[in-house]
């Protein structure tokens, strides 16, 4: 599990972007961290693995205190941690292959590497994972080729071929249209859940944090103001995250399906869903 | 600086307001007074006859360059060798040199801004600075005459141009990409290798086949100061007044310049 107490960052400009936050993460629990812009979404998962030097604070991944870390140390533990980004950040003139392997770079040598000798288990693991989120067929695609939700699959097989304990996650729906947003959270979820990952999610959409996370915590100025169940996310609550507005099209209705229940029709669910894709938009 | 004045209820827009108006009329007038001036100068100390005689002069330098002296094509096969050889191995070892000093000079992979850095940029600047005939110069007396001091001074010449744009490229890169493959837990090397390399790839192609391309026309002269090459066989002509050898010559080294540009406009279009 990961533990993060009074984790704080000070920016070199002097703003406070995290005020002391802590933060229990249990094994297997899907997180979504929900927020405003410049909240300190982006700031808190860059911290837990150091991206982002924090200014205070500690972040412990199972027992291992991840903010004293020295490089190497730091880089091993690196290994157990998979991200996947808002803007894929895929190695653009890299193929698919090289780009998924690329998760592995931290268990190879730099000749290895550089000669792209990976080991047979590693490339095993590549295929097996590419053909999981259903790209086996563009292993030798360069990256700037795929579309952007095909991408994001890669990025997701980066992440989890470096067989991480934790995943986080910053903004992966952000680039993409409402049905590929769904169908890149429901894998994640589902991802997740075969590994029995722990993954914290940051994200800009309400509804989708709802629909795929079975925590929400909402972060606004560098501070934890909500932190709990998705269907007690009130108006009241959405108000005291992001300030006042009407939040009657963002909150999800009672009558609304479960979303596990989309791994058994996806196409009904995916029907239901077109009016939430429209909702979408609006929030 | 944009203006707005209110007339009578309506709101006029200039693009500028009248001062601003005025200072622009009076820089231009101040510019065109300088430039009258300085023609005054020079055409002081010009002899016009001369220069009024210069139409009948080229005419004259011409019909002595014609026809070109095609029997001496097979002497000028060994210097165009040796000049597209002093601009190939000057353009390698300048872009072999210029990697680790774009690399020490682009602001995202310096090892340490306030020493490496400016360090790296200083090269740079010296390098450029430098033409590479005056490189040449000095290199003929310190190695001798011929082909190496040429490759040296292409070479030296080179360094600055390839790893300023190189630095360029490397600062340009995504960001994100490189922090994506330093969350796997790679090492430096490693985000190096599959980070940065894969990105400035094309433009370090493009920086290598466009410096040689310049550098086919640099080495053409280099031989007038004795560093090998199709230049001094062009000097050589020249003093002995032999202008049909002269002019094949040129022939010759607009030639090989052409096939050069051809060429690496291919390879840059091959590359991006």
């Amino acid at each position: 599990m990961l533990r993060i107490k009074g984790l704080t960052k000070r920016y070199r400009t002097g703003d406070l972007a995290l005020k002391g936050i802590d933060l229990d993460v249990p094994d297997s629990q899907v997180m979504a961290l929900i927020g405003p812009s410049g909240a300190g979404k982006s700031t808190v998962i860059r911290c837990i693995n150091r991206l982002v030097e924090p200014t205070a604070g500690s972040v412990a991944l199972n027992d291992t205190e991840i903010t004293v870390l020295r490089s190497a140390d730091l880089r091993r533990v690196r290994r157990r941690i998979g991200m996947i980004f808002q803007e894929y950040a895929l190695v653009e003139r890299l193929t698919v292959m090289e780009n998924v392997l690329s998760g592995r770079l931290g268990y190879v040598g730099f000749w290895q590497s550089w000669l792209r000798r990976f080991p047979q288990s590693d490339i095993d693991e590549a295929f097996r994972l590419l053909e999981r989120v259903g790209l086996d067929h563009m292993a030798d695609k360069r990256a700037d080729e795929l579309s952007g939700g095909q991408r994001q699959r890669v990025g997701i097989c980066r992440a989890l071929i470096q067989n991480p304990e934790l995943l986080l996650v910053d903004e992966p729906t952000a680039s993409l249209d409402p049905k590929t947003s769904r169908q890149i959270m429901r894998l994640i979820k589902e991802l997740c859940a075969e590994r029995k990952l722990s993954a914290i999610i940051n994200i800009h959409d309400v509804m989708l944090a709802q629909m795929f996370a079975e925590r929400i915590v909402g972060l606004r100025l560098g501070e934890i103001v909500y932190d709990g169940p998705p269907n007690e996310l009130t108006p009241a609550v959405l108000t005291s995250i992001y300030g006042e507005e009407d939040w009657s099209a963002t909150i999800r209705k009672a009558a609304d399906e479960d979303p596990d229940s989309g791994k058994d029709s996806v196409v009904p669910f995916e029907r239901s869903l077109s009016d939430r894709d429209r909702l979408a938009g609006l929030t | 600086m944009m203006s707005v004045v209110v007339k009578g209820g309506l709101k006029i827009w200039q693009r500028r307001d009248r001062n601003a108006q005025l200072a622009i009329w009076v820089s231009w007038l101040a510019a065109t007074a300088l430039f009258v001036y300085c023609f005054q100068l020079i055409s002081e100390k010009t002899i016009w006859a001369f220069v009024w005689d210069a139409p009948a002069q080229a005419g004259d330098l011409a019909a002595r360059m014609v026809p070109p002296d095609w029997g001496l094509i097979r002497h000028l096969a060994r210097p165009i060798w040796d000049t597209i050889n002093i601009a190939t191995l000057g353009t390698v070892i300048a872009v072999i040199l210029a990697v680790p000093v774009a690399y020490c000079a682009a602001r995202n992979t310096t090892p340490s801004v306030t020493l490496v850095r400016p360090v790296a940029l200083f090269i740079i600047v010296a390098s450029r600075s430098i033409n590479s005939l005056i490189w040449a110069l000095m290199l003929v007396t310190i190695v001798g005459p011929g082909v190496f001091a040429g490759i040296i001074a292409i070479g030296l010449r080179s360094i600055g141009f390839c790893a300023k744009l190189l630095y360029e490229a490397i600062e340009e890169i995504d960001e994100g990409q490189v922090e994506a493959v330093r969350a796997t837990g790679a090492t430096g090397a490693q985000v190096s290798v599959y980070g940065i390399v894969p990105q400035v790839l094309p433009a370090f192609a493009g920086i290598s086949v466009f410096r040689w391309d310049i550098n086919i026309r640099e080495s053409t002269v280099l031989g007038l100061v004795g560093a090998g090459g199709i230049g001094l066989e062009l000097n050589a002509a020249i003093t002995q007044l032999h202008w049909t050898q002269v002019s094949l010559m040129l022939l010759v080294i607009i030639g090989t310049v052409i096939v050069s540009e051809w060429v690496s406009a291919k390879v840059r279009h091959a590359i991006i």
